[in-house]
C-alpha cells in the first residue's frame, strides 16, 4: 500500500500502527515526534493501537529549536 | 501624520504598491513589533522591519555580543563583540532609519517579565526569535493568553520552520507540540550547528508575516506550518488542524498560567 510521509509517497508492504510507521521509516527521536494523519493531530496514546491505511496522507512534525544563541 | 519629503522617498518603493499605498505605510509607521531574541531569527527580521519603517521595535535579549554569533546574527557587528545585543541592535537600526523608534529589555523572558513587556507598548505582533523551546512555549502561552498574534519559528543545521497565531483563527504552537522535549533531547544550534543563511530566510519570512498582519493583506501562515529543507532548496507548506485538546487553546484549557519551564544545561551560560 502507499502513503505519502511529508509529501513523498512511501509503499508499505503491509498494513502498520503508527508506532510500528515510526520504526520502519526509522523517525530519529521518535518519542518526540508529532505525527499529523489527513489533517488531524494524533494522540501519542493512539499511537500504538492506530493503523495507518492506503492513502493515509502522514506528516511528521519535528522540534526545531534554534534561533538566537 | 504627515509625510516629509524623506519619508516619500525612504519608503517610495512601498507607497508605490497597491496594497500598501500612504496608508499601508502610515500604519506600518504607526505600528508596535516586538522581537524576542535579536540573534539568527532576530536580527534579520529586526532589520527588514526596521527598513521597511516599522514605527516602533522591540528587542528582548539579556545576551551580549560573541565573535561566533556574527557568522549569522547580522545586526551585530565585530565592533560589537561584548555589548549588549539589545544595545548592537539598536545601534544598527538608529543608523539604518531614524523613523524607527527601538525600546530594549535586556532580560531573559519568564513568567515574571513577559507580559510585562508585551504590555510596555502594547505591541501588535511578537516574533518568536528565541533558541530554547523555554522560551517558545513561553511565548506561545503568553500570546494565547493575552490575545496577540505572533509568529514562531525555529532553525537547525539546513532546516528551518515558521507558523503565525492569529487569536481566534488558528492553532497556537501547542496545538502542534504538546509540551517542551525534556532538556538535552532535542539539540540546539550550538551543539547541532546551522547554516547561516537559515536566520535570513526564516527570520525574513517572520518579517514578512509581521508586515502582513499590520497591513492586513495576503493570506498568513496561520494554520500552516511552513518548512525549508535548504538542501533540497525545499519549502513546503503543511495545513495543521486546531487541537481541541490543546492544554492552552483547546475546549478544555487547563494552562491558565505562564509555567517556566526548565532550561536545558548545556544551553545555560556560565
Ligand atoms: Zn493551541
Amino acid at each position: 500500500m502507499t502513503i505519502k510521509i511529508n509529501g513523498k509517497d512511501v509503499t508499505l508492504e503491509k498494513e502498520v500502527t503508527v508506532k510500528e510507521l515510526l520504526e520502519v521509516q526509522k523517525v530519529e527521536m521518535a518519542e518526540y515526534v508529532t505525527v499529523q494523519i489527513n489533517d488531524e493531530i494524533l494522540d501519542r496514546k493512539d499511537f500504538e493501537t492506530l493503523t495507518v491505511k492506503e492513502g493515509d496522507v502522514v506528516e511528521f512534525l519535528y522540534y526545531m529549536g534554534g534561533g538566537a544563541i | 501624520m504627515n509625510f516629509t519629503n524623506e519619508q516619500m522617498e525612504r519608503y517610495s518603493r512601498h507607497i508605490i504598491l497597491k496594497d500598501v499605498g500612504v496608508k499601508g505605510q502610515k500604519k506600518l509607521l504607526e505600528s508596535k513589533v516586538l522581537i524576542v531574541g535579536t540573534g539568527g531569527l532576530g536580527a534579520p527580521a529586526a532589520m527588514f522591519l526596521a527598513a521597511a519603517g516599522v514605527g516602533t521595535i522591540g528587542l528582548v535579549d539579556f545576551d551580549a555580543v560573541e565573535l561566533s554569533n556574527l557568522q549569522r546574527q547580522i545586526i551585530h557587528l565585530t565592533k560589537d563583540v561584548g555589548k549588549p545585543k539589545v544595545i548592537s541592535g539598536k545601534e544598527t537600526i538608529n543608523e539604518m532609519n531614524p523613523d524607527v523608534d527601538v525600546v530594549t529589555y535586556k532580560e531573559w523572558v519568564s513568567s515574571a517579565n513577559i507580559k510585562d513587556i508585551i504590555r510596555d507598548r502594547d505591541y501588535d505582533f511578537i516574533i518568536d526569535g528565541t533558541d530554547n523551546f523555554p522560551a517558545k512555549f513561553l511565548i506561545n502561552d503568553a500570546c494565547v493568553l493575552m490575545e496577540k498574534p505572533f509568529s514562531h519559528a525555529g532553525i537547525i543545521r539546513f532546516q528551518g520552520q515558521t507558523m503565525t497565531y492569529v487569536p481566534g483563527e488558528g492553532p497556537c504552537y501547542r496545538c502542534i507540540f504538546e509540551n517542551p522535549p525534556p532538556p538535552d533531547k532535542v539539540p540546539t544550534c550550538k551543539q547541532a550547528g546551522v547554516l547561516g543563511v537559515m536566520g535570513g530566510i526564516i527570520g525574513t519570512v517572520q518579517a514578512t508575516e509581521a508586515i502582513k498582519y499590520i497591513l492586513g493583506i495576503g493570506e498568513l501562515l496561520t494554520g500552516y506550518l511552513l518548512t525549508y529543507d535548504a538542501l533540497a532548496m525545499e519549502f513546503r507548506k503543511i495545513k495543521l488542524p486546531k487541537n481541541k485538546r490543546c492544554q492552552v487553546c483547546g475546549e478544555n484549557p487547563t494552562i491558565k498560567e505562564l509555567i517556566d519551564y526548565e532550561q536545558a544545561v548545556c544551553d545555560l551560560k556560565s
